[in-house]
Order: structure tokens, then sequence, then C-alpha cells
């Protein structure tokens, strides 16, 4: 790891004017499960290291009259243990399977809900120092030809072939959620899925944010509908899904008013899938299971990551099966 | 948090020199979030032209700083630079070897150690991160028993190691499952130690030492 030098503000406005505008300059601190990693391999080298831990409205949970506001250093363990999602009836309970899907106490403990939505993607080419794009000296991906078993089945087109590694970001997005930024410019609120973008050439980030911006908080509207996240993993200890579903339904009278689905570990970034072929429809077993087929139609998997569109397809039946359940 | 110290900056970011000797206690305890200043920040700022009332918040490094750790209840004062992890401080500057560093990237769990009572991977905290917080480690739990703490013994009695390697950052990792997960299940147990792993698979007997303490704090066997 590089040296750097180290900053902890009390306020959000003055670890903001503490970033620098220039990628890669400075970099924000929460948990560092991931940042302490990425520095120990030189794959980020931040002159300055802002800590946002000593920012303490950051690492609360608000919940207010109509929205619930989760600040962006709360940790996985106080997400869990809140009591919003039990007192109010388990409301978001896809989120809490999300959050739950990360098996070592050690990493509940110390990541953060901020950290867990801008970590980097996990891509072994990535991770070995070949860029994001790993592509050759050419240009060319490294990845069609090379072992691409955990990659992209779905926004693979372009250079960027990776998965969007967060456990929380599918959820978020099913329920709704928005992000709140805040950087020189002022505050922002925008879609949890506009935070992300698959990067189109060398250099290019895969998330939305300026580098002197931070996301400060999620914001969740209070009405909640049933939902439920469903990850299949390889084994039940620690490690990313091999696919993930969330799903969340507003059901009236045994058919669907409101459906919003999307995938995680399928694309460069969270894959929303449109739900709108379920609207006004009962919600039976064929209905879900032809949702699930076409919702995989479009995919283009490599040549060895195919059975992730299996995958996905059971993901998507569970966590319907697991939303309707109230599990 | 100890006395700052300003060394020459090889950064190049720009720095504020009149800020020089501002002392991090002040922003530990929010004055400087009471001053009125922090609003300015907003203002878009440019590298020569800096406000006069910018906000102070003091910079350390990247030259060794003043640390102050609580480990085992006791402070230790070090001089450390802020790229230290909690990890290489207490193994490198403390001498206490019992947390391992393995993977270094927060997967393994041979580091674990106990910070303010909840399991953290030591590899991955920066030292000046853990200043304020409680720090407990396996040397600490063996101290305080005045020889094998209950897990340890544990451990003994259901032969729940093999190389040994990844044992300590185990036994900090049952320790602190523990102490909040009276009577758990066999099945909680083997969920609360997702975060470590033993290549030579002795999680059977690690699982069966946790049982046996609980059982035993609830005056079983």
């Amino acid at each position: 790891m590089n040296a750097f030098e180290y900053a902890r503000p009390a306020t959000v406005a003055e670890a903001v004017g503490l970033l620098s505008k220039q990628e890669g300059e400075t970099a924000p601190l929460a948990g560092g499960t991931d940042l302490l990693s990425l520095m120990k391999d030189f794959l980020v080298e931040p002159k300055r290291v802002v800590s946002l831990m000593g920012i303490e409205p950051l690492a609360e949970i608000a919940v207010g009259a109509s929205e619930l506001r989760i600040g962006a250093t709360v940790t996985l363990d106080a997400l869990l243990q809140a009591g919003f999602l039990n007192q109010w009836g388990a409301k978001w309970p896809a989120l809490w399977h999300a959050a739950a899907g990360i098996k070592s106490p050690q990493l509940r403990a110390m990541g953060t809900v901020g950290g867990e939505l801008l970590q980097r993607p996990r891509c072994w080419y990535f991770r070995r120092g070949h860029g994001l794009l790993a592509q050759d000296a050419k240009g060319e991906s490294l990845v069609p030809r090379g072992d691409h078993r955990y990659h992209a089945i779905f926004g693979n087109a372009g250079p960027a072939k990776f998965v969007h590694p967060s456990s929380l970001a599918p959820a978020l997005i099913a329920l709704g959620a928005e992000a709140e930024l805040v950087s020189p410019r002022g505050v922002r609120t925008v879609k949890v899925e506009e935070l992300y973008r698959a990067p189109q050439a060398a250099g290019e980030r895969e998330t939305t944010l300026a580098a002197d911006e931070l996301l400060t908080a999620v914001v969740l509207k209070k009405v909640a509908p049933k939902s439920a996240t469903y990850e299949v993993r390889p084994r039940q200890g620690l490690d990313w899904p091999l696919v993930a579903a969330s799903v969340a339904l507003e059901l009236d009278g045994g058919k669907v008013k409101a459906a919003r689905v999307a995938l995680g570990h399928v694309a460069p970034t969270p894959w929303p899938v449109d739900a709108a072929a379920l609207v006004g429809k009962p919600l039976d077993e064929a209905a879900i299971g032809a949702f699930a087929v076409a919702a995989l139609q479009g995919a283009t998997p490599l040549a060895k990551n195919a059975y992730k569109v299996e995958l996905a397809q059971v993901a998507i039946r569970r966590a319907f099966a697991a939303a309707l359940k109230g599990i | 948090m100890g006395q700052p110290e300003q060394p020459e900056s090889a950064s190049s970011v720009s720095r504020r020199g009149f800020l020089k000797g501002v002392g991090a206690t002040a922003l530990a305890t929010g004055a400087l979030a009471q001053s009125g200043l922090a609003a300015t920040a907003l203002a878009p700022r440019t590298a020569n032209a800096e406000p006069p009332a910018a906000p102070p918040v003091p910079l350390f490094g990247p030259a060794p700083v003043a640390v102050k750790l609580d480990i085992n209840g006791k402070v230790r004062e070090l001089r450390l630079e802020p790229r230290v992890t909690l990890l290489d401080a207490l193994r490198n500057h403390l001498d206490l070897t019992g947390a391992k560093k393995v993977c270094d990237r927060a997967t393994c769990g041979a580091c674990t150690v106990l910070m303010d009572g909840k399991t953290v991977y030591a590899c991955t905290v920066l030292a000046v991160e853990a200043q304020g917080k409680k720090i407990e480690t396996v040397e600490g739990l063996a101290e305080a028993h005045g020889g094998n703490a209950p897990i340890q013994k544990c451990f003994v009695a259901n032969d729940a190691q093999q190389c040994g390697f990844c044992t300590p950052g185990f036994v900090m990792a049952c320790e602190g499952f523990r102490r909040g997960h009276a009577g758990a299940s066999r099945e909680e147990v083997l969920e609360g130690l997702g975060g470590n792993l033993c290549r030579c698979g002795t999680y059977h007997g690690v699982a069966n030492a946790v049982l046996d303490v609980l059982d035993a704090a609830k005056g079983g066997k």
C-alpha cells in the first residue's frame, strides 16, 4: 500500500471539501473492507484518504413519516438489527435477505451500506491488474477467450464483461429506493439504478458519481410492498452469489398492481427487469415461470457461463415465491 | 487521538499550512462542526484560491503520526504512518503476534480481533481508525483469565485445531459470537463463524467448542 495523508472530518461538507475533482487522487473511506484491499494491490492509489466514520449523521437510520433514510456508513449489522425491518412487519425483506446473504460477521460489522453499493467489481482480471475492461495491449478483451465463468450474461456486448458485485443494489432497485449524493456543487438525488453505468472506454468508472461526490444516504418510501431477494450461491459460507434476484410486489385482489424486479451478478450494472407484463394478471406458478423465462430471453452468455441463464430463472421464481409467502 | 504531526507532504493535493498544529481532539469532540465554518465547504474551491474560511480539518501523514490505541485495557501510544493497519500495528509495533496475517484481504479471518465487542478483520482496519475503540486480542483473552479462557479450554477439549494457524482468529471469532448468543443452535454457531476459514477443516471441532462453552455458561457440563 502506498503512503497517503489521512483526514477524519466531522461533517459531510468538510469531507466533500477534502475530495479532489480528479479521479483517483483522493478516496473516501468507510468500513474499508474493499478500499484497503484495493490499495494493497495498487489498484487504487489515493494521495489522500478521507474517513467518513467520524461523521455521525451518516451512521444513522432515520424513520420519517413517509420515508426511511439509511445513512451511507450504517453498517450491515446495524441494518440487519434495525427495528424497522421487524417492527413494521418486515416491510423490506428483500433488503434484509440481501444484507443477511453477506455471510461473514466481520464484514457485516465493518462493512457499510454505502461501501457495499460502491464496492469495485470482483472480476479477477480487474483484481489482478488488467483493468476494469481486461484488455490486452491491442485493446482486445481477455475475457471471452479466458475464464469467464462468473462474468456477465447481460449488457456484455460492449467492452465491459464484469458483473457488478453489490448485494444490496438489486434489492434497493426493486424497492424503488433513491440515493442521495453530495458534491461541492450541491445535493442531488438519483434512483439507485442510476448510480451505475457500464464503462465504455479504459479509465471510465462503473458508477455515475463524480470523483468529488459522496453517497450520503439511500432513501426508501415507507409504503413497502411484499418483497424478497433470492441468491444462488456455490456454498453456504462467505462468497459472492452466482446470481441473485430481488422482487417487490403490490397485489390487489390476487392480481398484480405493480411489480419491480432486478437481477444481481448478471451484468456490469445491477440489472432491472421490465415486469410490466405481469400487471393486472394473477400471480400463479405458470405466470411466474413464464415471466422468468421471458426475463432471460435477451441474455447473451459467453462460452462458459450459459449456466447462469437457468440459475437466474430459478432465482426469479424463488424470489417471487418467497415474496408471496412473506418469508 | 494524540497530537498530530504535520510533516512536509509529498502529495500533490493542496494543503493549508496555517492549519499546522490543529489538534485532532477538537475534531473528535465535534468542536469544528459547531464552528460555523463547515457550510462554506460546499462553495467551489480551486487549488490557487483557498477561501480563508475553509474548514480547518487537520491532515495527518503520510509520515508517522501519533496514534493511541486501547488494547486489552491498556492505552498504547505509537507513531505510525496512516497506512499502517491495526494488524501490522499489533504484530510489528506491539509484539502481539496472536492475530495472524494470512490473506491480508478481509477474507480468511486469521487476523480476527474484537473492536468494541464486535469481531473485525484487523488486516483491514487502519490503526488510525481504531483509535477510541476497545480492542481485544487473543493475548488479552488469556491474560484476563490467568491462563486459557473458557473458549480456549473448550478448543483443547474438542481438538478444535490441527495446524493451528487459523486458531487465534477462530478463538476470537468464537469469543465474539459466544457473548451475544446464549443458547445458540449448531446451525447458528456455524452461521456465526462464517467469516473464518480453516484449511485443515476443523470446523466440526470448533463448532463443538462453541456449543460446549455456551453450555458451560448456563451451568451445563
